[in-house]
């Protein structure tokens, strides 16, 4: 069969519009995780999402849709047990972590399911995608993007500064409500192309990726979400070219193109980095001493628990994050 | 004009007093600097005025209007406490400030012409309009703290609340910081000010309120840095407020005693 006739495959065809409809929603949504430094937390959902999917088979309904349901309800979990201050964030993801992968587990050997099916949502097969999962996916996808990128202004400012938010009048508890819920619907939506427990990284690589390169938040979430579709249908067309008789999956293949991204980009990061710091101009500090008149209970010397520091031809004292030298009465500032 | 009026403030933080019996009036214009040593409350009165932290007690009107029915934020400007203003993603000096002006956008709409002149604006009043493309992380800790200033400019508010601005920060950063908010002072702003120690900024205050174990220690004639640490402020035999004279000097930390000993007045358990 020739590459043409691959690509008219009406199967093909549904999994590589799956695949650039969530190459592009899950990294916008990974962009706010990141910035909140929440980066696994479409991890923890995604193993909360196991149970949605193995309550889906054990009762006979859609799993795309349950999954949906659970992940929103984990996500909204989260969201409580941090801002309640009971636990840490990375806590409150750890314990639903695994809560959700073993009720998962749990729930599809109850159901009489085999792993095997289950195996097909953790590790995502999205060649198996039916035209009623790529409609489903399209829209919610169009959903995340939609509001991701609508609302940049407002999630920017929440993510960066909850309290400058708070102050400005934006209503910070519904916004972050509003990340968790979209982490969670594109964790779903993610579920078909590269599986429930890889989720994490369509969503955070691309980010971890473009923010190796970008100065403004803007331009890394635009080069995030470009990478993640680049990624996205280079792994999917990769893993169906490969020669017959070798079995490459898509959903490890679009994970690890996107980490080959992440590995060409970080040392040119760095090389950037270190060029930045080198451009940087010392600060100008004063050049006169400036008389510091701060009440002392003692005379600064050996023995009076200051850090001494030799400068030129006395001895400075750290003071209170500035330096004291002996002038007569008082103390300059050096 | 009013801008604040807080009366017999309190704030409780984990069920134990923090601030207690706050009086305090702001009037149009004034610049006010809250000073007081580490722990005394004064960030938790800020963060109260603002709303961050619940009254435990007390009435408190910002512009006139009681607390709880004040909605119009774009007429207050907040300088949180600099932990960064960086964040796990790369942003532009541009796009923090930008922020400020949510108080004046709609739901999605661009950036109009009038915020990006206020965004330009804020930007060369505090020096770095320059900078403005460049990342946050790039800036040293003081030009940061001026982006943070930038950012609550941007909103165009009448009043300013700033915790501590010049802590950490070198000196040529605050005589900038300095000249910033001179300029805020001459525009008429109102500005209330934490500051551990003022530095360059002494010239433009009009009014210290010193704090002390959660309570007013001193409102009045402003005061130089070395005065605020004086005994008479340090210790709780205040002169300018009886009612402290009859109380002695506690620690906010409960007393713990273990449980078959003695208590230190005295009494068996």
């Amino acid at each position: 069969m020739s590459t043409v006739d691959l690509f008219s495959l009406p199967f093909m065809q549904r999994a590589m519009i799956a695949a650039v409809f969530v190459g592009l929603a899950a990294p916008v949504v990974g962009t706010y995780l990141v910035q909140r430094r929440l980066a696994l937390m479409g991890d923890g959902l995604g193993h909360v999402a196991v149970t949605g999917v193995a309550l889906g088979l054990l009762t006979g309904t859609s799993p795309t849709w349950t999954a949906v349901v659970v992940a929103v309800l984990g996500a909204v979990l989260i969201e409580v047990i941090r801002e309640r201050g009971h636990t840490n964030g990375d806590v409150a993801l750890a314990l639903l972590f695994y809560g959700g992968l073993a009720g998962g587990v749990l729930l599809t050997g109850l159901g009489g399911q085999s792993a095997a099916r289950l195996q097909t949502f953790l590790f995502g097969s999205i060649t198996t995608i039916s035209l009623t999962d790529v409609l489903v996916t399209i829209a919610l996808a169009a959903l995340v993007i939609g509001l991701g990128v609508g609302l940049a202004p407002q999630l920017f400012a929440v993510a960066q500064d909850q309290e400058f938010a708070k102050v400005a009048g934006l209503d910070v508890r519904a916004y972050n409500l509003l990340v968790a819920v979209l982490a969670a619907v594109s964790v779903t939506v993610a579920m078909r192309t590269v599986g429930l427990l890889l989720v994490s990284a369509l969503m955070v690589v691309p980010v971890a990726t473009s923010q190796q390169l970008t100065r403004s938040f803007r331009t890394t979430l635009v080069a995030a979400m470009a990478l993640g579709t680049v990624a996205s249908l280079g792994g999917l067309v990769i893993s169906a070219l490969v020669p017959a008789g070798v079995t490459v999956s898509p959903g490890p293949t679009i994970v690890l193109l996107s980490l080959a991204g992440f590995a060409v980009t970080w040392p040119i990061g760095i090389w950037l980095r270190h060029r930045q710091r080198l451009t940087a101009p010392f600060p100008a500090g004063p050049l006169e001493p400036v008389a510091h008149g701060e009440a002392h209970e003692h005379d600064h010397g050996p023995t009076c628990g200051h850090v001494a520091v030799p400068h030129d031809d006395h001895v400075d004292y750290v003071h209170d994050g500035h330096r004291h030298a002996v002038h007569g009465e008082h103390y300059d500032e050096h | 004009m009013r801008v604040i009026e807080l009366q017999g403030g309190a704030v409780a933080i984990g069920g134990r007093p923090v601030l207690r019996g706050i009086d305090l009036v702001v009037d149009d214009g004034d610049f006010i600097a809250l000073m007081g040593a580490n722990g005394s409350g004064k960030s938790t009165l800020v963060r109260a005025l603002t709303g961050l932290r619940p009254l435990a007690a007390g009435r408190l009107e910002l512009f006139g209007t009681p607390f709880a029915d004040f909605s119009d934020w774009r007429r207050v400007g907040f300088v949180p406490q600099r932990t960064g203003a960086t964040s796990g993603v790369p942003a532009s000096v541009w796009e923090v400030v930008a922020a400020g002006r949510l108080t004046h956008r709609r739901l999605l709409r661009p950036l109009g012409r009038a915020d990006r002149a206020a965004i330009t604006e804020a930007l060369e009043v505090v020096g770095l309009a320059e900078r403005a493309r460049d990342g946050v992380s790039q800036l040293s800790g003081g030009q940061q703290q001026r982006v943070l200033i930038a950012r609550a400019l941007a909103g165009q508010p009448e009043l300013f609340f700033l915790d501590e601005p010049t802590a950490g920060v070198d000196l040529p950063n605050q005589h900038a910081l300095a000249d910033a908010l001179g300029q805020l002072k001459q525009r008429g702003a109102t500005v209330v000010l934490v500051a551990h120690e003022l530095g360059p900024l002494a010239p433009l205050v009009d009014r210290a309120v010193v704090m002390r174990d959660g309570r007013k220690a001193w409102d009045g004639a402003p005061l130089a840095d070395h005065e605020v640490h004086q005994p008479w402020l340090d210790e709780t035999h205040s002169h300018h407020h009886a009612s402290h004279l009859d109380l002695t000097r506690h620690d906010h930390v409960p007393h713990v005693a273990v449980p078959l000993g003695t208590r230190p007045d005295g009494d068996e358990r």
